[in-house]
């Protein structure tokens, strides 16, 4: 079978990789403040799409009264160890309460006291109706006309040559057309990433995870293809959840002061000590040690809070409201029962992802990252993706304003882009010459890639099959769920070795729609996120963050490890890099 | 954890296509199909969108689920939340859009 795909060629200013939380109010951003043009491309639809597709309920990164953006920054890095970057996190702090109040001026209910202030929960949230967040931003979206957004269109490829980026390769998921599309200015937003281990749920619920199984890490792995640099992919986030439904926790443990208790009920939280990663990591050992299942205490609440609490489930994780209901006993009437997640890499909760300067661009020069992509943040979380949209977006803008002769040179080139659309064959001249030519030929080879597994007539592993083999080299030799997150170099060996094999499997498959043709892109990323996350899990010989890297080797924090596990791909090797603390204001790449 | 569409009410207008976040359904002659149970994530963006309320939400018995259904109408300012358990007993939630989450 010879599948022709037809061919689009599209292109624009600035080219936004993922119509989530930071994709949007990056084009929102832009729109407001130039007459610059954007395209979105969204491999859904942006109003439901990304992590908040489901609500959230709660803004947890807000500059409460009587704090200042430094206490933020203080807390999350005490939180991850030490292992941030000050300059990120508090760019994205000063960013915190702008753009929530803006948020609130596009529609977000937040709740307030008699004296009109935002009711705080804790030291660092505020309480909100955001069950309809990404409504909200994908209307104020809509509302500019310099905003174009291409739904269902699914990204596979950045174009970069001499470390510069030029565009990006895609294809719809619905019709058999592909995108290979022109820009002097990409931001990536596309999420972290999910479904690298086998879930909490792996039979018939096995999509019910903390992360969206939607965010397969295409982000990371186009970027790590082309050689940007990658930094903590070994701090990986474990989400301690309710039970089964993956439901948040905090809405319990802050918001009605549920403490975590064991079987016997006893209070055991403050045994372990109260970061992020102990928290999970208390609730693994009473586990392990015969003191399960553990719970977070709701029967001594208010029947009044325990209505309430059906009610603000249903703005973020309805499932649970639907689990409290059908089992016929209200949050007051019975303790909700709790457990670790699979491991997720997502850096708008740990560290992981590009390695970006304080403007927010990667090591790729005109790519920038944004959200849960991009790295050295941690617990950014809904504030800090707008927040790093934000900054991401005005400082792109600032390159058109400088006229930067790179902008410029590059709308030249892509002058001699014909807009016509065209069927694709490999013999097919679809480009500028005025392009370099190895841009125009990774595009080709893109298309070619597509092309070969809708043209498959058959394949020995289904893509389901492969996805299965990689959650479980990952889950039991590189720290999931079935070793309590822990880990050995000889483990990690292995996973990297059955990786590798998956790989090249995974070069043989085969679809039969574009549909299918997602699902095989999908797995493609996943595995080349794994291989990142195996290398940068040995690349950290201590443990640093019990449960996120507990490597069974190195059972001790070891400073000599205060510092950055980065890693670049170099030939077909990931060449790992250790770089010490970011401690400044601002930090800028380095001229290689 | 997933969804299932009751072919009775849907009335086709394909609304679940375009917003689904994983891009799970498909109109299968003239009706909304799910074509990846297993893969549903249980965001319920669908069961929101479908304006004559077929679109059933529904546990995984590997969840917890025992055969009750939630089904959503969207009405300006208010969300009527709706589970019916399988002896037909039906409870009701109404969330007011302009009421924010208390805890």
């Amino acid at each position: 079978m010879n599948k022709e795909l037809e061919i689009k060629q599209l292109k624009t200013d600035v080219l936004v990789l993922g119509g989530g939380t930071a994709g949007c109010y990056a084009a929102l951003t832009i729109a407001r403040n130039s007459d610059i043009n954007v395209l979105v491309v969204e491999k859904a639809d942006i109003r439901r799409s990304g992590c908040l597709a489901a609500g959230v309920n709660a803004l947890n990164a807000y500059i409460t009264k009587g704090h200042v953006p430094q206490d933020y920054v203080d807390y999350a890095t005490k939180d991850a160890a030490g292992i941030v970057r000050n300059d990120l996190l508090l760019t994205a702090a000063e960013e915190f309460n702008n753009v929530t109040h803006d948020l609130e001026q596009l529609g977000l209910v937040i709740l307030k006291d008699e004296n009109g202030e935002y009711v705080a929960r804790g030291n660092r949230n505020i309480k909100i109706n955001g069950e309809n967040i990404k409504p909200i931003l994908a209307d104020a979206v809509k509302e500019q006309e310099q905003i174009e957004v291409l739904n269902h269109v699914n990204i596979t490829e950045l174009l970069v040559e001499g470390n510069r980026i030029y565009g990006a390769v895609g294809f719809s998921v619905r019709e058999e057309i592909a995108y290979v599309i022109y820009a002097p200015k990409v931001l990536v937003a596309t999420g972290g990433a999910a479904g690298l281990y086998r879930p909490n749920n792996p039979g018939f619920s096995r999509h019910k995870m903390w992360y969206p199984p939607f965010n397969t890490g295409a982000g990371f792995a186009m970027g790590i293809e082309k050689g940007a640099e990658m930094t903590t992919f070994e701090m990986r986030f474990i989400a301690l959840r309710c039970k089964d439904t993956i439901a948040p926790t905090g809405t319990l443990a802050q918001g009605v002061g549920a403490k975590q208790i064991n079987s016997k009920g006893d209070i055991y939280e403050t045994k372990y000590g109260i970061t992020t990663s102990e928290r999970v990591y208390g609730t693994v050992c009473e586990n392990v040690e015969g003191r399960g299942p553990c719970y977070l205490k709701t029967t001594d609440i208010s029947e009044e809070q325990s209505e309430d609490l059906l009610k603000a489930y249903l703005n973020m994780a309805p499932s649970q409201t639907l689990k409290w209901i059908e089992s016929g006993r209200l949050p007051h009437e019975q303790d909700v029962e709790i457990e670790g997640t699979e491991p997720y890499i997502v850096g708008g909760h740990t560290a992981s992802g590009y390695w970006v300067d304080t403007n927010r661009q990667t090591t790729i020069s005109g790519l920038y990252a944004a959200g849960d992509v991009a790295g050295g943040c941690p617990q950014k979380y809904v504030t800090g993706a707008l927040a790093e949209g934000k900054i991401a977006a005005l400082a792109i803008l600032k390159t058109f304003s400088e006229n930067e002769s790179d902008n410029a040179k590059m709308k030249d080139e892509m002058d001699g882009v014909t807009a016509d659309n065209i069927k694709y064959s490999s013999e097919t001249e679809f480009s500028s010459d005025a392009l370099p030519h190895s841009i125009t030929a990774q595009a080709k080879q893109a298309l070619s890639g597509y092309e070969h597994i809708l043209g498959a007539e058959q394949s020995e592993y289904s893509v389901e099959d492969l996805e299965e083999a990689m959650q479980k080299v990952m889950d039991e030799y590189a720290g999931g769920i079935a070793t309590n997150y822990r880990y050995n170099e000889k483990q990690l060996a292995l996973a990297k070795e059955k990786i590798e094999q998956l790989i090249l499997l995974s070069e043989k498959l085969k679809a039969d729609s574009m549909h299918e043709l997602l699902f095989a892109y999908e797995l493609k990323e996943r595995l080349v996120v794994c291989k990142s996350v195996i290398a940068h899990l040995m690349g950290r010989k201590e443990t640093r963050w019990h449960s996120f890297n507990e490597n069974l080797d190195y059972p001790e924090e070891d400073p000599a490890f205060y510092g950055y596990v980065n890693s670049r791909l170099e030939g077909r090797e990931l060449k790992m890099i250790f770089r010490p603390l970011v401690t400044g204001e601002r930090y800028e790449h380095s001229v290689c | 954890m997933s969804v299932r569409v009751n072919k009775e009410k849907c009335i086709g207008c394909g609304k679940c296509t375009d917003v689904c976040p994983g891009n799970l359904f498909a109109l299968s002659e003239g009706k909304a199909l799910m074509c990846y149970p297993k893969d549903c994530w249980g965001c319920v963006s669908c069961v929101k969108e479908c304006p004559v309320g077929a679109i059933e939400f529904f546990l995984g018995a590997d969840v917890g689920g025992n055969g009750s259904v939630m089904t959503v109408k969207e009405e300006p300012g208010v969300l009527h939340w709706r589970i019916e358990k399988p002896d037909h007993t039906v409870t009701e939630i109404n969330i007011d859009r302009r009421s924010s989450n208390r805890y």
